[in-house]
């Protein structure tokens, strides 16, 4: 049984059907790669493998014995973070959320998590430090510490790499491979083929054509040629 | 000076506003900060308009004690409010905008037509700006109050890190199986009974600067959002209190006087902010 397994999944909003019939599946220690055109319904899906959107059909089951909240989730920021007085402890903390259910203060377990995920990622010399005032960079690795206190089994990242510079973005690979020969499976939109596809064990392509399997496969499959050749035109 | 203080403290409702007042003050200026930072700062305006049409409404109906009409139509006003401020399809603070003005208006009317008051101005002016009423509390009043805030108070620290998690991120709280409707539900219901309260304080249509003003000013000086809490619950209860002490030994009208005070705080704050900057500490 694999962690995820999706079974004719179909999304939209209202009447306006995005995807429809998706069936893939994501394993133990898996890589998977969502890419696509803008618009495509890349965040839709995700958001409804967190709970956060209701599939207009289908099925999301999930085995190993993960459970639909222990998910991490890496969210596009938005702007409410940007002015937001909390230190980046408090925020990694809050990653806690999940484990603690209706217990209304956090237990050493928790804080010992938090202070763990801030030494993985190496930001335990900022845990005083005010989020809004942070580089782009080290807020990503700040809210990836709060995904990573939420999960042991499997994070979802939406463009973690949006709007970093090149060093940045190198680090943030660096730091997600990492975490996935630790055993996390990963899920990550990226728009980034070439990293994607040096990464990745998975590729999922949505949009018009639709195609899952290996990275491999899809390198030589239609639908991954004509995509790459746009891309890298681009 | 201190002699004249320590006379009116020997009056039992000078002991009762102090008490009402700094209560008051401290459950307002705990939400501040989610307030301001969900932008939400101009629910607090709207649902104190509402507040003053219920207000309106029972003083038409003779009813003895207007708790009972203002308390409930402001907790499902603040509901609903909260409702559309996620709908994509009538934006929220139009909405808002949209119901305060006509309650006020609708207020105002149903006074003018219905009352039997002689003093109409009077009554009308201390809903808005606060009255002396907060000099004249009977002692169910400030019983009333003290359970309402201590409810406040402890729903605040119980719900404090879950209150965190959902303004810092919504979605984020939601994938990890926190309730967040149920939550943004209890932080409406708070806000609601704290208008209601700051009522008697303030007036209504000053009550979004108890609400805001502490916070803002706390935001200014500190970057932890527990130190961010703490200090704006001090600030409150500090102007508060100045405020009210001021206004009984200078005979200004209580509300604005507080109001001033806390505006006052957060231009100092602001300054101290920039003056901090500028040498760069
Ligand atoms: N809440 C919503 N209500 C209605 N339509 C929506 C909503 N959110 C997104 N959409 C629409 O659904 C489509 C897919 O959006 P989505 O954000 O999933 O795309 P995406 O693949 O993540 O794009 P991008 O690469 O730009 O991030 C878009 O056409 C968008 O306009
Ligand atoms: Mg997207």
């Amino acid at each position: 049984m694999a962690l995820l397994t999706i079974k004719n999944l179909s999304l939209g909003y209202n009447s306006k059907k995005l995807i429809e019939n998706l069936n893939f599946t994501v394993g133990k220690g898996d890589y998977l790669c969502i890419v696509g055109e803008n618009g495509s319904g890349k965040t839709t899906l995700i958001k409804t493998l967190l709970n956060l959107n209701t599939p207009v059909s289908g099925q999301i089951l999930t085995g190993e014995g993960l459970k639909r909240n222990e998910i991490g989730y890496l969210p596009q920021q938005t702007d409410i973070q940007r002015d937001f007085p909390a230190t980046v402890y408090e925020i990694v903390l809050s990653g806690c959320q999940g484990r603690c259910g209706f217990r209304p203060f956090y237990n050493k377990e928790d804080k010992h998590l938090a202070a763990k995920n801030l030494e993985l990622l190496g930001i335990s010399d900022l845990s005083n430090c005010c989020y809004r005032e942070l580089s782009g960079g080290q807020q990503q690795r700040v809210l990836l510490a709060r995904a990573l206190c939420a999960t042991k089994k499997l994070l979802i990242l939406d463009e973690p790499v949006a709007g970093l510079d090149p060093k940045a973005t190198e680090e943030m690979y660096n730091i997600v491979s990492k975490l996935n020969k630790n055993k996390i499976a990963i899920i990550m939109i990226s728009h980034d083929i070439d990293n994607a596809i040096s990464y990745a064990s998975h590729i999922l392509h949505i949009g018009n054509k639709v195609f899952f399997g290996s990275k491999d496969k899809y390198i030589k499959s239609n639908t991954g040629k004509l995509f790459l050749m746009k891309q890298r035109g681009a | 000076m201190t002699g004249k203080l320590i006379l009116y403290l020997q009056y039992p409702f000078v002991r009762y506003a102090l008490i009402v007042g700094i209560l008051i003050a401290l459950c307002s200026s705990l939400l501040g900060v989610t307030l301001v930072l969900k932008r939400f700062s101009f629910i607090g305006d709207g649902l104190s308009h509402v507040a003053f049409g219920a207000i309106a409404i029972s003083t038409v109906f003779n009813l003895s004690d207007n708790m009972i009409i203002v308390l409930p139509v402001t907790i499902i006003s603040a509901i609903l409010l909260l409702r559309t401020g996620k709908n994509a399809k009538i934006k929220g603070d139009a909405t808002i905008a949209m119901i305060s003005v006509a309650s006020l208006a609708f207020g105002y009317l149903i006074m003018n037509v219905f009352s039997t008051s002689s003093n109409l101005t009077g009554d009308v002016c201390s809903t808005l700006f606060g009255s002396t009423s907060i000099l004249t509390l009977t002692i169910t009043e400030v019983w009333l109050c003290i359970i309402l805030s201590v409810t406040v108070i402890i729903t605040f620290v119980l719900l404090y890190n879950k209150i965190f998690a959902v303004t810092f991120d919504e979605n984020f709280a939601k994938s990890t199986g926190s309730n967040t409707d149920l939550y943004n539900l209890i932080i409406a219901v708070i806000i609601a009974i704290i208008i209601v309260l700051a009522m008697n304080l303030v007036g209504s249509l000053l009550i979004s600067a108890l609400i805001i003003f502490p916070a803002l000013s706390s935001m200014r000086l500190f970057r932890s959002f527990k130190m961010v809490t703490i200090c704006s619950a001090t600030l409150s209860v500090i102007c508060a209190f100045t405020g009210i002490i001021i206004s009984i030994l200078a005979g200004t009208p209580v509300g604005s006087t507080i109001v001033a005070i806390n505006a006052a705080v957060f231009i100092i704050c602001y300054l101290f902010e920039l003056i901090k900057g500028g040498i760069g500490i």
